[in-house]
């Protein structure tokens, strides 16, 4: 499940347990829920930090939830359940008033990196812990709003098919020469610890989220199509 | 022509270069590789993969694009326009074959890479170059023609940077392997036809080993590729193979 702290201006989500952090049913909606309570709580000047405990991040949908399902028709439903709750979450990362890091101290898989993929900053500690999206291993094709905001989110066409038709996985420092993550630390608690610092440094801006949340919508139009989020236009003022 | 040859896990598309050792793509080469790549995806299993290769003459070229003078030998400007048009609608389905087939694809390419050929070298997931000679460049731009709606869809979709998009596509700048490679254009660069083909084939069995699910392959790469999809009438298909 996940937990909620709060900080001076930062939020800190967390991943508890040293699990798999797998994202059945129980796991997206503790999530959805707190992002939502975020969200309701946000001020100008608030940041998120995202982290989980352990030595996974997240390795993506429960498979063994659908697979313990009575049957192989049930079993596809289960996931695509699974596919269809996710993207709320995506959308609500993707429209949250304030700028959202996330720390990454653990392999990232599948469903479990569309939640770094969908942070404004990602760092990543480098020496453990891998990005991969192994859909292609498993014979799975991609939910339409993976492949949007993974097309967004990596620009560079050999990284993109690496990672979405290759399956290839991702350490820290491959992700920062691929673009994809910011910077990377040498444990988890460095990792983590710059986190927080370019937490602090963003909450000093005192940005008005809510207009954070739109110029971040402007900057991945098929992702927000694919998430049914829609743009608005705000002065918040002149 | 092109033929197939099948060596393992591996399908081999070979353009030939008896007729023309610049393998210019006119009406009967454009039908022979369509009719290669209907047979070759009627044998796809899971653990195929393709590589094309182009053989004959100098050597120097992998394709050199459209046939124009097939086109200029219909004695009219309009009756050589409409010839072109023939072969870029007919190329269209090619490079629709390329993106829906359902293994991953290689091309090797071992000489000169031009306009319409580069369109079919970016049909492949991986395109890998010789060093030593021959350059990839889109020309449309000194000749005077615009791009068909695919070919600018295909380069946006392989050419990541910007600057590197304006300068092959408005500028026909010449790039060579290594410059290719630096531009992340070209998986990598080789210093002999044979030292290409051989990465070429090396990379296909290793892909092959895989034994990727080609459906789910073909549908995840076209999920790269939306704005190509939508130019080629491409649609996507929901495929959950097993979980």
């Amino acid at each position: 499940m996940c937990s909620l702290e709060k900080r001076g201006n930062l939020f800190f989500l967390t991943l508890t347990g040293d699990d798999q952090h797998r994202l059945g049913p129980p796991l997206i909606s503790s999530i959805l829920s707190t992002i939502s309570k975020i969200s309701s709580q946000a001020n100008a000047g608030s940041v998120l930090i995202t982290t989980a405990h352990g030595k996974y991040f997240s390795t993506g949908f429960d498979l063994s939830y659908a697979r313990s399902a009575p049957s192989p028709s049930e079993a596809i439903d289960r996931l695509k359940s699974m596919v269809e709750s996710l993207r709320p979450v995506a959308a609500a990362f993707m429209s949250l008033p304030m700028p959202t890091i996330i720390a990454v101290t653990g392999h990232a898989a599948a469903g479990g990196l569309m939640l770094p993929i969908c942070h404004d900053y990602i760092l990543m500690r480098s020496d453990h812990g891998v990005l991969l999206m192994p859909e292609v291993d498993l014979g799975l094709p991609l939910p339409d709003y993976f492949a949007a905001v993974m097309r967004e989110r990596i620009k560079s066409p050999a990284a993109l098919r690496d990672m979405m038709l290759r399956g290839v996985k991702v350490t820290g420092e491959e992700g920062v020469k691929m673009k994809i993550v910011d910077s990377v630390y040498d444990s988890a608690e460095r990792t983590i610890d710059a986190a927080v610092r370019l937490g602090e440094e963003l909450a000093r801006r005192k940005w008005n989220g809510e207009v954070y949340a739109e110029i971040r919508k402007s900057l991945y139009p098929e992702s927000c199509q694919v998430l049914g989020l829609i743009q608005k236009q705000l002065v918040s003022k002149i | 022509m092109c033929s197939i040859e099948k060596q393992g896990s591996l399908f081999i598309l070979i353009l030939n270069g008896e007729e023309d050792d610049q393998h210019r793509l006119n009406p009967t080469l454009i039908s022979s590789i369509l009719s290669a790549l209907s047979q070759i995806k009627s044998q796809a299993t899971a653990g195929s993969a393709l590589v094309t290769v182009a053989r004959g003459g100098s050597g120097n070229f992998f394709c050199n694009g459209f046939d124009f003078r097939w086109a200029q030998a219909a004695g009219s400007q309009s009756g050589a326009r409409q010839r072109l048009r023939h072969m870029s609608d007919s190329f269209r389905q090619v490079v629709a074959a390329f993106v829906s087939l359902p293994m991953p694809t290689v091309a090797a390419v071992s000489g000169h890479v031009a306009a319409a050929g580069l369109v079919l070298a970016f049909a492949h997931d991986y395109l890998l170059m010789r060093s030593d000679r021959g350059v990839m460049y889109m020309p449309e731009v000194n000749l005077g023609i615009t791009l068909p709606d695919y070919f600018a869809a295909a380069m946006r979709a392989k050419i990541g940077s910007p600057v590197a998009l304006r300068n092959v596509v408005a500028r026909g700048v010449k790039v060579r392997a290594k410059e290719g490679v630096e531009l992340g254009i070209v998986h990598s660069a080789h210093d002999s036809v044979e030292g290409t083909v051989e990465a070429a084939m090396r990379l296909g069995e290793e892909l092959a080993g895989k034994e990727w699910v080609g459906e789910s392959y073909a549908e995840i790469r076209k999920s790269l590729y939306p704005q190509m999809c939508s130019t080629l009438s491409l649609t996507h298909k929901l495929i959950i193979s097993k979980i």
